[in-house]
């Protein structure tokens, strides 16, 4: 027998394991979608061959678009939330949000100016008349148009790791203690974001590619799911109990069902059936993508904390 | 900080019996929130019935020589202050929980003011040259709070003397809360 009673770290009388609830893994899988939209863009922009179609060219727009919104539900999280500009007040280099939060702030200027730099003069024509001093900032975004794509593509593998590796370092989760976590919210926010992508019209070569990209971005992040588990379960007696968790523990069934069979082997096959067949990209497999995208975060935040 | 002030607590196992004075203590000096506690009594029973042993603990934030929670803030609220004592300084706090996450003894909670509230070592106390509140008010005197670093202090004297142990020494983060 080995019975512990205390008054505290109880969660039944002081919820303190559990401190981020559906706000921490709606950021982060926003954030996974910007940065995988950010690395797309300029992958798209960098391919030789025709140019971009209209969607193509408003793709940078979208991850300052989505990530606002993730910055929105980060701000609800915070128990204080008069104090947020105190993150832009300090750089701590040991501590990954406040990497996060730099990173943040460096993406607005960057992903506004690739936007900008993408867009057709025709379609930028109505808005120059309205935007006066603004058209030096699309003026020296076209002339730094290459040098944007390459700032975009390091920005958002920068989002997109960073993500995993704040829940990665803690070590005090054994969940979350896994370096796999870094690599594999990137691989999961490209593939997601190649999959929001894939839901815009965007030209039938261009989906092409994008499927192509997403089919060996989602091998990879099951070769990557599986190297989470095995770390976890051959680590230390903490690890592998949080190993448990997703082999036969609490978190099995939403963890197979959601994550790895209907948010990556299903649309895999899907993705592979159509590719191998020649059929157009249908919509199926991408909202499937998605939602894996947003479960595997919120399985692995709710985990961590269990 | 080799040589310059330590503050450390020993724990006596043996002579706590766990009435939570040390809590209460601590509630009171640093009035604190009904739901908060920045220590507590931990009371861990082992083996096969009816050979059982009891262990009775007061615990509280570690204070440790490496602290994961102040290297995870974002903004520096959380720092290491006098005699390494870790601190939180409240208006910085924005309340991201980074901390509680990184902690590995779970010492940190939210105050319903929105900051990230824990055990100071009674540092304003300690300072006017008092006891910390939870160490003044114990009963059966298992705490004994001071400067590890001074030779003829009595935490050094204790941990010299005595077996010890800390919490979690896997961590590697170097509690300086000894059992």
């Amino acid at each position: 027998m080995h019975e512990t009673i205390t008054n505290r770290a109880n969660p039944m009388i002081d919820p303190a394991l559990h401190i981020w609830g559906w706000e921490i893994p709606v950021y982060l899988f926003l954030g996974g979608l910007a940065a995988g939209l950010m690395i797309l863009s300029a992958m798209l922009a960098r391919r030789d061959g025709a140019p971009l179609s209209r969607w193509a060219r408003r793709l940078p727009f979208a991850a300052p678009a989505l990530l606002s919104l993730g910055m929105l539900a980060l701000f609800l999280d915070l128990e204080h939330p008069a104090h947020v500009f105190r993150f832009y007040l300090a750089f701590r280099p040991a501590s990954p949000m406040s990497w996060g939060a730099w990173i943040l702030v460096a993406i607005y200027p960057a992903s506004l100016l690739y936007g900008l730099a993408l867009l057709t003069d025709e379609e930028w024509a109505p808005a120059a008349r309205a935007a006066g001093p603004f058209e030096k900032f699309r003026a020296f975004a076209v002339a730094k148009t290459g040098a944007l794509a390459w700032i975009n593509a390091v920005l958002g593998i920068a989002l997109g790791a960073y993500t995993g590796v704040l829940l990665g370092n803690l070590g005090a989760r054994a969940a979350w203690n896994s370096p796999v976590l870094a690599p594999l919210f990137l691989v999961s926010g490209f593939s997601t974001g190649a999959a929001l992508a894939m839901l815009l019209p965007l030209s039938p070569s261009e989906k092409h590619l994008l499927r192509r990209w997403d089919l060996a971005a989602i091998g990879v992040e099951a070769a990557l799911l599986g190297l989470f588990l095995v770390g976890l379960s051959t680590g230390g007696a903490a690890t592998r109990e949080a190993a448990a968790l997703f082999l036969g523990g609490a978190f099995t069934a939403p963890f197979f069902v959601f994550v790895v069979i209907a948010g990556l082997g299903v649309p895999f096959v899907l993705e592979a059936v159509e590719w191998r067949k020649k059929l157009a990209p249908t919509l199926f497999a991408p909202a499937l993508l998605l939602a894996g995208g947003l479960a595997l975060r919120w399985v692995l935040v709710a985990a961590g904390q269990a | 900080m080799k040589n310059g002030v330590r503050y450390a607590m020993t724990m006596d196992t043996k002579r706590c019996v766990g009435c939570s004075a040390c809590v209460l203590a601590c509630k009171a000096e640093n009035g604190l929130p009904l739901d908060g506690y920045r220590d507590w009594i931990v009371e861990e029973t082992r083996g096969k019935f009816p050979n059982l042993t009891m262990e009775i603990r007061s615990e509280r934030c570690n204070h440790c020589e490496h602290p994961a929670c102040v290297a995870a803030c974002p903004t520096g609220a959380s720092h290491v202050a006098e005699g390494g004592t870790v601190l939180v300084e409240k208006s910085k706090c924005t309340g991201c929980k980074a901390c509680i996450a990184a902690c590995p003894y779970n010492a940190r909670y939210v105050h319903p003011k929105g900051y990230v509230d824990k055990c100071t070592f009674c540092l304003h106390r300690v300072k006017r040259g008092q006891q910390p509140a939870c160490v003044e008010i114990c009963p059966t005197k298992a705490l004994t709070f001071g400067d590890m670093n001074d030779p003829d202090g009595d935490v050094a004297r204790l941990l010299r003397s005595r077996q010890s142990k800390v919490s979690k020494p896997e961590t590697g983060l170097k509690p300086r809360l000894y059992f």
